[in-house]
């Protein structure tokens, strides 16, 4: 079975969990036997970014598990476009802004790759999801596949045009819906471009129960094409908590991730604040993000300072951090998934997640919160702190039920849906 | 006979490892970037400070001492040419030596302590003192706080620590209707004078001297001579007050600022009326034509001029008020290297890489800004305050007081 996959990012190169999830999911597809296509808009450098590379198999450079045998059935085709996930036009403008002052146009129109693509970029996020669907059209002809994969919205567009060229089946794979990003405000061309994108689709596969009834409610999809596929986690670990250096006695209560309305960081903060009746533990605010300002404005975290913010973490460093950490609190709104839960559980860190997340669907053990009851965030966080034994009896059933967690079972169910679409 | 006075402002400040990381909490206590503080003052020495010094002192000689000007150099700067550039040091003390150059007091680590804590402030001054003594062989008796922040209670603390002059900014704000080029009084003093910065004077040589879309340019000795001859008649002093770096760093050489200066003194002493004045001999020549006023606080910085480049947003506000809570701790513990690197902590500048004002004068932030964003700046403090804190603690020394469990309880 050949999948001609559109997605926006993929390791290394990645800014959110999108591309983790992408990478996880392809593995465990190519796994099953299935060959993949993945078609990318990104640059690596500006001078890279001039022509289109068409990459075998052979050329790809391969995530870390060096595993030939699956991995030559997978290549990757990078096309360039500034296009990364959680933008809005705004910000993409911005982005954008940036890059026209250090690229070159090019002048001369010979075909520099496979496909041509004119230095004419378009200079907004929904013109740059038209390109993209432009080129999704032509690898639609170009690329022999079966059925067509697209991730989230700004590959719908190009998911539609590979498959209304080759009239292979499509299937959308929603990661998160504009109402899990911008709350009720929702930017109306994104959800207009998202409800073409999940009618059009043969099938639709939502990351979570919660992604699916809002895929129904609020883009009244038919609720017998949409699969749940809850996302995975890899299991490798590049700190181990047993030989972290942890030089600061007290015990420290994490939240890690955007720190944007979204994923609810001022929830913790207030938690923080009621929670002073447990002396020796430090919070941990780790990442950055619009609401950062205000998270620092909260004037009690600097008096007691034991309220840290550490900015963006990388690579290693988001290891560390949960490897040295003694709670992980998951306060988010709104999250139709939600990967770092499983991050924390790794390390072996016990998690208190809001109820308002996909990742609480697979974690029927955890202790889980509405995300706007303080009062019941700050009696678990006391809880927690202050009885190791309930602690470690949580991270002995998170262990549990993480083992059912695995991309291998993910990709399983996708492989399902697929037959589904070739049967149909 | 109308003066016209020269001050030029000398700083650097101990700059932050942009690596300090959260993990290095508890563990790291090497808090500086030697390296960037190493380069930047090696650079400014070289485009600045050793050819503007020999600039002057050639001046000085040419006019037999008529040309006169005055320095205010912070500890922080001392403690680095020492470590990095002694050279720079001779090149001042030569100017010193030639009797015709003032050398003004301030805050050893050009701090904001004077709107923080008035002991630390007394003490920072006397500091301040007793190293131009050592270094230079002379005692200020002219006063400028951090980056001109001023008020009646400033006049009023630096009267009573025995200086005789106080510099400040000459705002519309609290001149109204009078005119910076006349020696005045602060309202509260008897003895102290006060001295204000012509600002459109000296920001012409300061800031717009490069700037092709002014009418002013090109800027010539001659030219600005000119302007300044103009005030005969209606002032008694022209107070030009700016950074040092102006020569070579903010200005390059090529814009032709060294040459505008190499004539300046010959075309200004050419109207007969026209001397060169230090700020004390300013003060010693005129007598006040009246009080002043300024209940509220002054600074130099930015078009809003006051202390909004350092305070006002959450995180200047946190990190000041965080790391001036720490005083009692650090100075309880007598440990001297404790104490200079709390007191490097208090540096302006750490407050002013945290600034989020970018409307007007976000160009001038972003320059001397060694932190990508502001947010940076504010992690890495933070940062190192916790690990200052967290020594503080090991030691014993830090025991909340009721007014902490007061605040801790809002």
């Amino acid at each position: 079975m050949k999948i001609l996959m559109f997605g926006w990012e993929f390791p290394p190169l990645i800014s959110g969990g999108l591309g983790t999830a992408c990478h996880g999911l392809t593995l465990g597809l190519s796994q099953q036997g299935v060959e993949i296509a993945f078609v990318l808009p990104r640059i690596d450098d500006p001078s890279e970014g001039q022509h289109v590379a068409l990459i075998g198999a052979n050329q790809v450079p391969v995530p870390k598990e060096p595993d030939i045998a699956t991995h030559s059935l997978f290549k990757t085709i990078e096309i360039p476009s500034p296009l990364r996930p959680y933008e809005t036009p705004e910000s993409y403008r911005a982005a954008w802004e940036e890059r026209v002052s250090v690229m070159i146009q090019p002048t001369d129109a010979e075909p520099r790759g496979l496909l041509e693509m004119g230095g004419d970029y378009s200079s907004d996020l929904f013109g740059e999801v038209h390109r993209y669907a432009i080129i999704g059209g032509r690898l639609g002809r170009l690329e022999p596949h079966d059925i067509v994969h697209a991730h989230d919205w700004m590959t719908f567009p190009a998911g539609i045009a590979a498959a209304d060229v080759s009239g292979k089946p499509l299937v959308v794979h929603v990661h998160a819906t504009e109402f899990d990003r911008s709350g009720e405000h929702v930017n109306q061309g994104i959800y207009d471009i998202e409800r073409m994108g999940v009618h059009r689709a043969d099938r639709v596969i939502a990351v979570s129960g919660r992604t699916r009834q809002t895929l129904i409610d609020r883009y009244g999809v038919d609720p017998d094409k949409v699969r749940v596929v809850h996302n995975a986690v890899s299991k490798d670990k590049r700190v181990d908590r047993s030989q972290i250096e942890r030089p600061l006695k007290e015990k420290v209560v994490l939240f890690l991730g955007r720190v944007t309305m979204q994923k609810g960081p001022d929830y913790l903060r207030r938690g923080r604040g009621e929670a002073r009746r447990v002396r020796n533990v430090r919070f941990v605010m780790a990442g950055s993000g619009d609401m950062l300002p205000r998270m620092i404005g909260a004037r009690l975290s600097c008096i007691t300072n034991h309220f840290h913010f550490t900015g963006f973490l990388k690579g290693e460093e988001v290891d560390r951090m949960f490897a040295q950490s003694d709670l992980y609190v998951f306060p988010s709104v709104s999250e139709p998934f939600g990967i770092t839960p499983f991050e924390a559980i790794k390390h072996d860190v016990p998690v208190i997640l809001s109820k308002q997340t996909g990742v609480a669907e697979t974690l029927p053990n955890s202790v889980q919160v509405d995300f706007w009851d303080i009062d019941c965030l700050v009696d678990a966080i006391v809880e927690l702190l202050t009885k190791q034994d309930k602690a470690q009896e949580l991270v002995e059933q998170h262990r549990r039920d993480l083992e059912a967690v695995d991309w291998s079972r993910a990709a399983a169910r996708v492989v399902e849906v697929y037959g589904e679409v070739i049967k149909s | 006979m109308i003066s016209v006075c020269f001050y030029f402002q000398v700083h650097q400040p101990f700059r932050l490892r942009p690596d300090y990381r959260y993990f290095n909490i508890g563990r790291d206590h090497d808090y500086e970037d030697d390296r960037a503080n190493c380069h930047i003052m090696r650079k400014v020495a070289d485009k600045c400070y050793l050819p503007t010094n020999r600039l002057m002192l050639d001046l000085i000689r040419k006019t037999d001492g008529r040309f006169r000007i005055s320095y205010s150099i912070t500890g922080t700067a001392i403690e680095q040419f020492r470590m990095y550039c002694p050279e720079v040091l001779d090149s001042f003390r030569a100017l010193v030596d030639t009797g015709c150059v003032e050398l003004i007091g301030e805050t050893y680590y050009h701090s904001l302590a004077f709107l923080f804590s008035r002991p630390e402030f007394a003490e920072q001054v006397s500091l301040h003192q007793r190293t131009i003594e050592q270094e230079f062989g002379v005692r200020p008796t002219t006063f400028r706080n951090t980056e001109l922040i001023y008020n009646n209670e400033l006049a009023h603390e630096v009267e009573r620590l025995g200086f005789d002059a106080v510099i400040a900014e000459g705002t519309e704000r609290s001149l109204q209707w009078r005119s910076p080029n006349f020696v005045y009084q602060p309202a509260p003093c008897r003895k102290t004078k006060l001295l204000l910065k012509n600002y459109r004077l000296s920001d012409d040589l300061a800031f717009r001297f490069s700037d092709r879309n002014w009418a002013g340019w090109p800027l010539t000795a001659d030219k600005f001579a000119s302007w300044l001859h103009q005030i005969a008649g209606g002032g008694e002093t022209v107070n030009l007050f700016m950074d040092y770096e102006t020569f070579g760093e903010h200005q390059w050489e090529e814009t032709g600022i060294f040459e505008c200066m190499r004539h300046l003194p010959e075309a200004v002493l050419a109207h007969p009326d026209f001397r060169f004045h230090t700020p004390a001999e300013v003060a010693r020549n005129h007598p006040p034509v009246a009080k002043l006023d300024v209940p509220f606080i002054t600074s130099w910085a930015d078009a809003e001029r006051d202390v909004t480049a350092w305070l006002g947003n959450p995180m200047q506000d946190a990190s000041a008020e965080a790391i001036y809570a720490l005083e009692q701790a650090v100075k309880r513990s007598g440990d001297v290297q404790l104490i200079g690197t709390w007191r490097r902590l208090l540096t302006s500048d750490h407050f002013y890489y945290m600034c989020t004002k970018f409307f007007s004068d976000g160009d001038v932030h972003k320059y001397f800004n060694p932190y990508k964003t502001p947010y940076d700046a504010f992690v890495i403090y933070n940062n190192v305050l916790a690990d200052l804190r967290d020594q503080l603690e090991r030691k014993g020394l830090l025991e909340l007081t009721a007014d902490d469990h007061r605040k801790i309880a809002v």
